[in-house]
């Protein structure tokens, strides 16, 4: 599902830094994840944890080693196929990006319609999604009207509407109070019950309290095991999966 | 019903580029190339028409006149032509082609005393035509020597590079139509960013993004292109009046009518698309090559 081998990541420098490689921001990570499977994603700020996460989700490519995200070995694949399998991912983010200009249903009608869907049925798909995150009367509203929380639900309405085989979310409870962190967190686990491989990344310590599952734990671009979700041994990985 | 409609409207546009890349910035830059491209045009068709026509009435660069001739005398003018060393050729003009070549200035020529007219051609071009007129006269008294035909053969040569000139014009604009295009597409980028990006993310193909930007942007400078042709053709109008005496154009029918119809009106019709088809390219290309950037 998801593989990380001897995985070096390095940014290329920007502003007085620009055309110079940074330090490395992930150092010889190694895991994987079963298909199915719910996994928290630890560590401080600037532990690496968006970077492991934008590895999954084919935003950027490892300097070093090797990743493989549903069948797809990204050090090497040709850039025209990343797109095919990005519509096979759903992602979360910390500050939504919803389209401002779109209503709450064209954005979450946009994967849908990026994958030639035609109009006569992706309406139903759309709306039922809605209700599905409880948000089914603001679908002609504009995102700019809607609360973070709800926000964040069409975020995730956007993310799962094409039935993605992998979500990954990046702090997606950073903006919302603990009320609306606690019923995201149940629409993730319940993507996940619903046969999903998800992973988020967190440093909310109470969410990952509330809903035990296999972490991982990233420390200054490397990881620790305290779970041993790393899945290098298959008997283990997915036991405690159901929490 | 609003919210449907609505809905239609953005469902089309993903990116938001019509508030994005809107204004009359683009298509008033492209009107004003389209009215030069057309302007361009319409110089190389009426100076290729010019260069033919005074090619072909240039064919002898220099005509010897023999007012009230009669046919014994201009057998005997082109015996003593033909025994000088400096005349390749000497051919006697048949009167239909000489009142074509008249008629521009003459009108019809119905019942008017016409000379008789011989065409010469020069073994070298840079023989004096006066010396062979001084030697024709004594043979045949009143012979006129003409050398205009020399001066249409540079008037033609003018013609001619007034039309490549005009091709070099052609290919500045659509060169200059491109990059204002390119700028455009820049700005829409940037003014788009977070967009694009989103879609990216969200597997969209480079082709899906660039088509949009090109779709956009081609329309865009085809609307002013339309409106920058239109804006032409009074002017082109007029133009081709003035000129049809010299290109032919206009006898016969009435001259406002004529000048309408003489027209390069083909050429006039392909500008928008020609227009369309820059704009797409250089959005597709801009886009394509700003989408690099990203994995
Ligand atoms: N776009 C970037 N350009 C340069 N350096 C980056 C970029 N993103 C992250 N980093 C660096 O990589 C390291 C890990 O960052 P990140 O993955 O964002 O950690 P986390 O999400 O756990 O806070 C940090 O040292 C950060 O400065
Ligand atoms: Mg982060």
């Amino acid at each position: 599902m998801v593989r990380f081998e001897a995985v070096g990541l390095r940014y290329l420098g920007s502003g007085p830094h620009a055309g110079a490689w940074g330090p490395e921001a992930l150092t010889d990570v190694t895991f994987a994840l079963p298909r199915g499977s719910f996994t928290w994603l630890l560590g401080p700020s600037g532990a690496g944890k968006s970077s492991v996460l934008r590895l999954m989700h084919l935003a950027i490519r490892p300097t070093r080693g090797e990743v493989e995200v549903l069948g797809l070995r990204l050090a090497r694949a040709p850039r025209n196929m990343l797109p095919a399998v990005r519509r096979r991912i759903g992602v979360v983010f910390q500050d939504f990006r919803l389209l401002p200009y779109l209503s709450v249903f064209d954005n979450v009608a946009l994967p849908l319609r990026l994958a030639g869907r035609p109009e006569a049925s992706l309406r139903a798909d759309v709306t039922e999604i809605l209700r599905w995150v409880g948000l089914e009367a603001k679908a002609d509203a504009s995102p700019a009207e809607l609360s973070g929380g709800e926000q964040q639900r069409i975020a995730i309405a956007r993310a799962v509407v094409t039935r993605p085989d992998l979500l990954v979310a990046d702090e997606p409870t950073g903006n919302l109070d603990s009320r609306q962190a606690r019923r995201l967190l149940a629409l993730l686990r319940e993507m996940n019950r619903l046969g999903t491989t998800v992973v988020v990344a967190t440093h909310d310590e109470d969410l990952v309290a509330r809903f035990p599952a296999p972490a991982l734990f990233l420390h200054e671009g490397r990881l620790h095991d305290p779970d041993n979700a790393r899945g290098l041994h298959a008997d283990s990985a997915t036991d405690d999966d159901i929490g | 019903m609003t919210t449907l409609a609505r809905r239609r409207r953005y469902s089309r546009d993903p990116l938001g580029l019509r508030r994005a890349l809107s204004g009359p910035l683009l298509p008033g830059l492209v009107a004003a190339m389209a009215l030069l491209a057309a302007l361009a045009v319409a110089g190389a068709q009426g100076a290729a028409a010019l260069a033919q026509r005074w090619q072909r009435g240039a064919a002898a660069a220099v005509t010897v006149q023999l007012p009230e001739a009669d046919a014994a005398q201009t057998r005997r003018a082109l015996e003593a032509l033909r025994a000088m060393p400096d005349v390749a050729e000497a051919r006697a003009m048949d009167e239909a082609r000489l009142a074509e070549l008249l008629r521009p200035w003459l009108g019809g020529t119905g019942g008017l005393p016409l000379p008789a007219v011989i065409e010469l051609r020069l073994a070298n071009p840079r023989a004096d035509p006066v010396l062979v007129g001084d030697r024709l006269a004594a043979v045949v008294p009143g012979a006129l020597v003409e050398a205009h035909g020399l001066w249409v053969q540079r008037l033609a040569a003018l013609a001619q590079s007034l039309r490549w000139l005009s091709w070099v014009v052609l290919v500045l604009v659509a060169g200059v139509a491109a990059a204002v295009v390119a700028v455009a597409t820049r700005a829409g980028l940037a003014a788009r960013r977070d967009a694009v990006e989103v879609l990216h993310g969200l597997g969209a193909r480079d082709s899906d993004i660039a088509g949009r930007f090109a779709r956009r942007l081609g329309l865009m400078a085809a609307g002013g292109a339309l409106l920058g042709t239109a804006a032409a053709v009074p002017a082109l109008a007029l133009l081709v009046d003035l000129a049809s005496p010299w290109t032919g154009a206009g006898a016969g029918g009435s001259r406002a009518a004529g000048g309408w119809a003489a027209l390069p009106w083909p050429a006039l019709a392909a500008v928008p698309p020609v227009a369309f088809l820059v704009g797409w390219a250089t959005a597709q290309l801009t886009v394509r090559r700003w989408l690099r950037h990203l994995p």
